[in-house]
């Protein structure tokens, strides 16, 4: 299990879609499994797991495109937390 | 709790629902006695509709600066499940109002939750929600209705079907094509273009006023808009119906938790060749297999709650598993109940007739029988498949 924010966003969604071959710089988009309930699955997953509430102007598909990106919002939205 | 799952009711029925046993005395008290006539008439009067936000049952989710009580999801899906018992079509109708009150808690700005919520959660304001076309119910890419935004807001136009409470809301909830998306929009129902065509007389939840809600050239502003526009906006109706399908879980359960009372307490009295019912061998069989159903159903609906609480995502899946258990369940034991009973079951007024009715709609109301199983399989074979 990873510890790094990217890492265990990853680990997320490669359970939820275990065929799926993404890493972190990968277009989860461009694979074309997201659906609405997965990016609502994506979406808590990502609050409760780092403490933090994604408003609105965060909902943006280009902070959900990837892992990287992922990692990126919860920086910046949780800046005490060791991101790597 | 007793083997039929009975809580005893606080005496009074009256203050404030806080969780099972008020809500089980309110229910005992204001509507079972109620409820057939409700049926019969097909409305839910307005009487009622007054003592539940007496109650603080709308919308008591809700932060308490907001006209809730902060209520915890589990608590709500056993409020609900006791509504149910008593009358699925009230409860459909707060199912509803829940749809609405939590999606503008959850995705509103400030503004827009200062305009809303405390309306909603005292109940002075009702809301609907609206989804379905005439052309487009399971398939909801497939809604034709369209938002097109303009310099000073959104234009909506298009027409929703089967609307639960629609002839009585003050404010829908309407799904609408975007240029980009599907988005939200709260639409209140005295605004120019906005027309409600009842629809009474349907073969479940007779009571629920459903309607058919059209919208020709309806101006809004920027603000009616609900939560991001965008590849996000899918996630408002994601969460939207997630919500409602626990709501109609929890509701199924107090249908066959009223299907299992009523037949426990006919079978105990109703004679055949001398011997009461309940001491044959078949229809003891039924009363277990509803004993049983019913307390694997409360376990679904309680671990999806409880999923709710802890903001784990998992509570999606596990709400869909407990709405595809509870609602067929539902109807499987409405027939049984209707069994049991024998003509008595299927005379005018009988409660059962009505449970059976009831729970024939929630297998097709907040993703079909079908949509369920294809979801969950969906599911086994992503997580199996490697
Ligand atoms: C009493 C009542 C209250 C309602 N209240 C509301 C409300 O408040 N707001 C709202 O928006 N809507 C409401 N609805 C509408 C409800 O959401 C729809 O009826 C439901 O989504 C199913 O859509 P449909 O009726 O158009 O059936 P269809 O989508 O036409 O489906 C017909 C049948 O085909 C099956 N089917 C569909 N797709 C598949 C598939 N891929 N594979 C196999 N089978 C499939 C369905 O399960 C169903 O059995 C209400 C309906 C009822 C009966």
């Amino acid at each position: 299990m990873s510890t790094t924010a990217k890492g265990q966003i990853l680990d997320f969604i490669r359970g939820r879609y275990p065929q799926a071959e993404i890493d972190e710089s990968q277009d989860i988009f461009a694979l074309g499994f997201v659906n609405s309930l997965f990016a609502m699955e994506l979406v808590m997953f990502v609050e409760k797991t780092f403490e933090v509430t994604i408003p609105n102007e965060e909902l943006r598909i280009d902070n959900f495109r990837t892992a990287d990106a992922m990692s990126g919002l919860v920086s910046r939205l949780a800046p005490d937390l060791a991101v790597a | 709790m007793t083997l039929t799952g009975t809580v005893p009711a606080t005496a009074a029925g009256t203050g404030p629902v806080t969780d099972r046993r008020s809500a089980r005395a309110f229910v005992d008290t204001h509507v079972v006695p109620y409820a057939d006539a409700y049926d019969r008439s097909g409305r839910v009067p307005e009487e009622l509709l007054r003592r539940v936000a007496e109650a603080g049952l709308w919308a008591p989710f809700l932060p308490p600066d907001s006209g809730g009580a902060g209520m915890d999801m589990v608590t709500l899906g056993e409020i609900h499940e006791e509504v149910g018992r008593g009358c699925s079509s009230l409860r459909s109708l707060l199912t509803v109002h829940t749809m609405v009150s939590w999606t503008v808690q959850r995705w509103g700005t400030p503004e827009q939750r200062e305009r809303w919520t405390a309306a909603l959660g005292r109940g002075d304001t009702l809301g609907a929600f609206c989804l379905s076309e005439p052309g487009a119910g399971s398939d909801a890419a497939g809604i034709t209705t369209t938002a097109t935004p303009t310099g000073a807001g959104w234009v909506i136009n298009g027409v929703k079907k089967w609307t639960t409470g629609g002839q009585r809301a003050d404010v829908f909830l309407v799904f609408a094509r975007t240029p980009t998306s599907i988005g939200a929009f709260l639409v209140p129902k005295d605004t120019p273009g906005v027309e409600v065509l009842p629809i009474d007389d349907m073969l479940g939840t007779r009571a629920s006023m459903l309607a058919e809600i059209s919208f020709t050239d309806v101006a809004l502003g920027p603000d009616a808009l609900l939560g991001p526009s965008g590849f996000t906006a899918g996630m408002v109706l994601t969460g939207t119906l997630d919500l409602g399908r626990y709501s109609v879980a929890a509701g199924s359960l107090g249908i066959l938790q009223a299907c299992l009372e009523a037949s426990a307490s006919y079978a105990a009295r109703r004679e055949v060749g001398g011997r009461p019912l309940a001491e044959l061998p078949l229809i003891q069989a039924k009363l277990s297999d509803m004993v049983t159903d019913a307390r694997a159903a409360r376990l679904l609906v309680a671990q999806a709650g409880r999923l709710k609480d802890a903001g784990e995502s998992a509570t999606i899946m596990a709400t869909w598993v407990a709405k595809y258990f509870a609602s067929t369940a539902a109807a499987r034991h409405a027939s049984e109940a209707v069994q049991i009973h024998g003509a008595n079951g299927c005379a005018p007024g009988s409660p059962v007739a009505r449970f059976y009715r009831d729970a024939k709609v929630m297998e097709i109301i907040e993703g079909s029988n079908e949509v369920q199983r294809i979801t969950i399989a969906g599911q086994a074979e992503r997580e199996t498949t490697r």
